[in-house]
């Protein structure tokens, strides 16, 4: 990578915090200034997340550095904190580019005009996901991640009323017990290998003394069930469905990608600490995982049979998918965890495209619950002509609304001819035939009952979804009522159900770069040699000359 | 003094968890408090204790042994920042709470 690539590496972290920054300077009755700012800013990420994405898979292919790796501060890694690029990495930030992107132009439909300084927090949460997947060191993840919860307690309270403070009292108590274990886990690893870089930790953990192996590993399950409460893991998730369910709509969609930063940073850590190198501590908390991973996906399914309401079956559909995945890191293989990236993205895209939707088929539904409506009525009174310069409202609304929520509904399920069944079946294979078994060896019987939940959690999936769409759609006695969407409001969530379109049509190229990085995930002395050998800039003559 | 800063971590860390567990909002909050304070004076310790070290090298010849770990020292710093921002940030909720509810119940409403 050349001088000025290698900058574009912190620009994802930069980029959103001058943009929050610049936010908070404008006072909240110049909406339409600060929408524009926020909305510049999002889609230069998304570009910009596109552009590292290229990067980082072009890097391989021509023999080249796998891993781009920005040192701040000039200081060389195992003493400063690093920045790291990899294709984990870049998905990452892409994904969580693209759910911006939708949540964002949702919300300027008329959310963003529900509380103070959305734009602000928006950008600010933006900032600690993108830092978060790329650092490269234990301690900076921690400031990362908690700039991202700071300001996603603000965003979960955006809209206010009863219900939002109730859920985000219990969520932030939650996070900041989870915040100490957290750190409890942090300082267990540095006072057992005296490091807190990700690739001198996989480097120095084969070393450790026995007498302290013991406290090793107590540190990072410590650090394991914090990144577990946030991607919700049995019996650590009661929080999410509630919590997502009273946050508002595109403060939803965008929390979808919160949990899967838990699930990014537990696939990274223990393949990169505990992998195959790490001499006895090889394989540490991977069967915990994959027991954990399946209770919860057993969980997450009966959750979504007994939802009531749309939100809460959203909510569990985020437990049933974070459970999926985290029983796939617990089976530690590339073919599984390159089927369980795709499936990833899918269902990250589909839950955020359905928490969407649900606003808009809820709206109708019970006039006196659309609390928006009060708070903009003097505003649409005032300047109706603003109204529709904002969007017109769609014809056909029951049907075009009928038929996202059909896509939801196979999607979540997984089924054919859509990327959540691409995703499954990928999976499923891999489970069947996993990379570098004996081609005579049968398949434990733990990966068969792995199989079957995945399987009748897709089933439960499909018969919730029918049921809430019978109920909303086809069985109002006096027809259903018919909400008004505007065309800024549908487009988001079109966007997100094209992407998992597209998703399908281009599965195979994909596929390839999901089991590119499932490989250099598995095989991750690349990426300690690329961390631990970076180059430090030289300075040059004229900088040295200076005083 | 590895046993006297045990048995402290130890008490702060028991009472915030007994804390955290009650069901008003104020002895939440206050238990959070105490088990932060608790995490700090751990991380503290995971540098090992010194007592007269100094956590700066000078030039010269060095002995790293008569010298205090710097780098949990500025862990610290941090977390206390953080923490300390994040309690005022759940005292205003906790607050706002109380205004909607009526009640300081962390659920909102009294059980029956």
């Amino acid at each position: 990578m050349t001088d000025a690539a290698n900058h574009l590496l912190i620009a994802p972290v930069v980029l959103p915090l001058i943009a929050g920054a610049a936010l908070m300077m404008f006072d909240e009755r110049r909406h339409t200034l600060k929408a524009m700012i926020n909305a510049v800013s999002t889609l230069l990420m998304l570009v910009l997340a596109v552009h590292l994405l290229t990067l980082a898979d072009r890097g391989a292919a021509d023999g080249g550095a796998m891993t781009g790796v920005y040192l701040l501060g000039n200081w060389p890694a195992p003493f400063g904190i690093v920045l790291v690029l990899d294709r984990l990495s870049a998905l990452m930030l892409v994904l969580a580019g693209l759910l911006a992107v939708a949540a964002l132009v949702f919300a300027l439909a008329r959310w963003h005009r529900g509380g103070p300084h959305f734009h602000t927090l928006f950008q600010f949460l933006l900032m600690g996901v993108n830092g978060a997947v790329l650092t490269g060191d234990l301690f900076n993840l921690f400031v990362f991640f908690e700039v991202m919860l700071a300001a996603s307690y603000g965003l979960a309270l955006h809209g206010s009323g009863p219900a939002r403070v109730k859920a985000g009292l219990h969520y932030i108590a939650i996070n900041l017990a989870a915040s100490s274990l957290f750190l409890i886990g942090v300082a267990l690893i540095y006072g057992t290998t005296g490091t807190l870089n990700m690739a001198d930790l996989a480097a120095r953990i084969p070393e450790v003394p026995e007498a302290d192996r013991m406290l090793l590993h107590a540190g990072a399950a410590l650090l394991g069930i914090a990144f577990l409460v946030k991607a919700g893991m049995w019996p650590l998730c009661f929080w999410l469905p509630t919590t997502y369910t009273a946050a508002a709509a595109p403060v939803a969609a965008v929390f979808a990608i919160l949990s899967k930063v838990g699930i990014y940073i537990l696939l990274r850590l223990s393949l990169l600490l505990f992998g195959a190198t790490a001499g006895a501590s090889s394989g540490f908390g991977a069967s915990w995982l994959f027991v954990g991973g399946l209770l919860t996906l057993a969980f997450g399914a009966i959750g979504m049979l007994s939802s009531q309401s749309m939100g809460r079956l959203a909510g569990f559909s985020i437990i049933t998918s974070s459970g999926t995945l985290i029983a796939a890191i617990g089976l530690s293989n590339a073919g599984v965890t390159s089927g369980a990236l795709f499936y990833m993205v899918s269902s990250t895209l589909t839950v955020s495209a359905f928490f969407l939707l649900i606003e808009l088929i809820e709206r109708a539904q019970d006039p006196s619950m659309d609390e928006l409506a009060a708070f903009t009525a003097p505003d649409e009174d005032a300047d109706a002509e603003t109204e529709d310069e904002v969007g017109v409202v769609i014809p056909g609304t029951l049907a075009v609304l009928g038929i996202c929520f059909a896509g939801c509904g196979l999607l979540l399920a997984g089924l054919p001819p859509l990327s959540g069944f691409v995703g499954k079946l990928a999976l499923l294979s891999a489970m069947l035939s996993p990379i570098g078994a004996e081609p005579e060896s049968t398949v434990p019987g733990s990966t068969w009952l792995f199989f079957a939940l995945l399987i009748l959690s897709g089933l439960a999936a499909m018969i919730a979804m029918v049921r809430a769409g019978i109920r909303t759609f086809w069985a109002p006695a006096e027809g259903p009522a018919v909400p008004r969407v505007r065309l800024i409001e549908i487009m988001p969530v079109a966007f997100l159900l094209v992407l998992c379109v597209g998703m399908s049509i281009q599965g195979g190229a994909l596929m390839r770069y999901m089991d590119a990085t499932a490989q250099s995930l598995h095989a991750p002395s690349a990426y300690i040699e690329n961390v631990l050998e970076a180059p430090r800039v030289e300075r040059t003559k004229a900088e040295e000359a200076a005083p | 003094m590895e046993l006297m800063l045990a048995i402290g971590i130890g008490v702060l860390i028991g009472s915030g968890v007994w804390l955290l567990l009650r069901t008003r909002t104020f002895q939440v909050i206050i238990g959070l408090s105490l088990i932060a304070y608790g995490v700090n004076l751990f991380i503290f310790s995971m540098g090992r204790l010194k007592t007269n070290a100094a956590p700066i090298l000078e030039a010269g010849a060095v002995d790293p042994s008569r010298y205090a770990d710097p780098i949990p020292q500025a862990l610290v710093l941090t977390a206390i920042v953080i923490g300390f921002a994040t309690t005022a940030l759940f005292l205003v909720v906790l607050l706002a709470s109380r205004g909607l509810t009526g009640s300081d119940h962390v659920d909102g409403t009294e059980s029956k």
